[in-house]
């Protein structure tokens, strides 16, 4: 199935939680902030929350800015 | 010491992390500042480049996160990207940014405002950065934020202090900590604004895109030293007419 990671189009696999979309992607769960679906997932959501097909993910992390 | 939200502060000088030319260098002109309590930004990963983590190099222990809301347009973008520093670990601290024209980056007020009074009734410790309007910050202190931060000048100008004559009443009047924030490009301005009696300056610009940024942290540290002991030993009054230094009694023998 397909989801959207900050604008582009991922494929992953039916059923996957939002740590698999992380792993697959390379991140860090411990440095991401999540909103899916334009809800705030907590941490401890990442290993629960299944994504649809079509789910919306921003993947938003602390940068430098003054 | 200066207590903001019941935390004490050695220093007064707060950094920004943004516009260094490396997480190591950022690293190091942060501890050559002293400071303790840093801003940071919110914005989306580079999936093409997730491994540029620039706070890897911060350490939690040492810095208190000020996440800021900058990008936000209006109080719902603030909003939103509160909540997101919240979710992200950056614990309830929060500088309220709320610039909606990208040329001069000035703060609305009236956004503002209506974020701060929502955000403190989530638990916000709120410090919204303001235009150096004395009626506004008192409106900001009365909604419960836990300082106020007026604008020396527009961001990233290095203009220094150029609404003086405002910050002076709204130090005069506010019953919360104040922090000149914003346009402050040289260490005699951090020291003009302390002299005049700020709690505390916000420094990056300056400091990240200076020739050598870590002697700039140490320059700018020890200007905010500078300008807070001369607020508390008491500057002399100010006159128009020269008031001779030497004494004027003794000149008899010249005439």
């Amino acid at each position: 199935m397909k989801v959207f990671c900050n604008g582009q189009e991922q494929d992953i696999g039916s059923g996957s939680r939002v740590v698999d979309c992380l792993n697959t992607l390379g991140l860090d769960p411990l440095s991401v902030v999540v909103e899916c679906d334009g809800k705030i997932l907590t941490r401890e959501e990442y290993a629960s929350h299944e994504l649809q097909d079509g789910s919306v993910l921003e993947l938003i992390r602390f940068v430098g800015g003054g | 010491m200066l207590t903001i939200a019941g935390r004490k502060f050695r220093s007064r000088l707060f950094g920004g992390t943004g516009k260094f030319s490396s997480p190591e260098v950022m690293k190091e002109a942060l501890a050559a500042s002293g400071c303790e309590m840093v801003t940071v930004a919110l914005r989306r990963i580079d999936l093409n480049n997730p491994a540029d983590d620039i706070m890897r190099v911060l350490d939690r222990d040492r810095y208190l996160f000020l996440p800021n809301t900058s990008g936000a347009r209006d109080a719902g973008e603030a909003i939103r990207l509160a909540r997101l520093a919240r979710a992200s670990g950056g614990g309830e601290w929060l500088k309220l940014e709320v610039t909606p024209d990208p040329r001069t980056l000035l703060p609305d007020p009236i956004e503002t405002l209506k974020a701060t009074e929502e955000l403190v009734k989530e638990g916000f410790k709120v410090l919204p950065y303001m235009n150096a309007d004395p009626i506004l910050a008192l409106r900001l202190q009365d909604a419960g934020a836990v300082a106020v931060m007026p604008l020396g000048s527009p961001i990233g100008t290095n203009q220094g202090v150029l609404t003086r004559f405002q910050v002076e009443i709204i130090i005069s009047q506010a019953q919360v900590p104040v922090i000149v924030d914003a346009g402050l490009g040289a260490p005699s301005h951090v020291a003009e604004a302390m002299e005049m009696g700020a709690d505390a300056v916000l420094v990056n610009t300056a400091i990240a895109v200076a020739g050598d940024p870590v002697r700039m942290a140490r320059a700018f540290a020890m200007a905010v030293e500078a300008g807070r002991i001369a607020y508390e030993s008491g500057l002399g009054a100010v006159s128009k007419d020269a008031a001779a230094s030497s004494p004027e009694d003794g000149l008899g023998f010249l005439r």
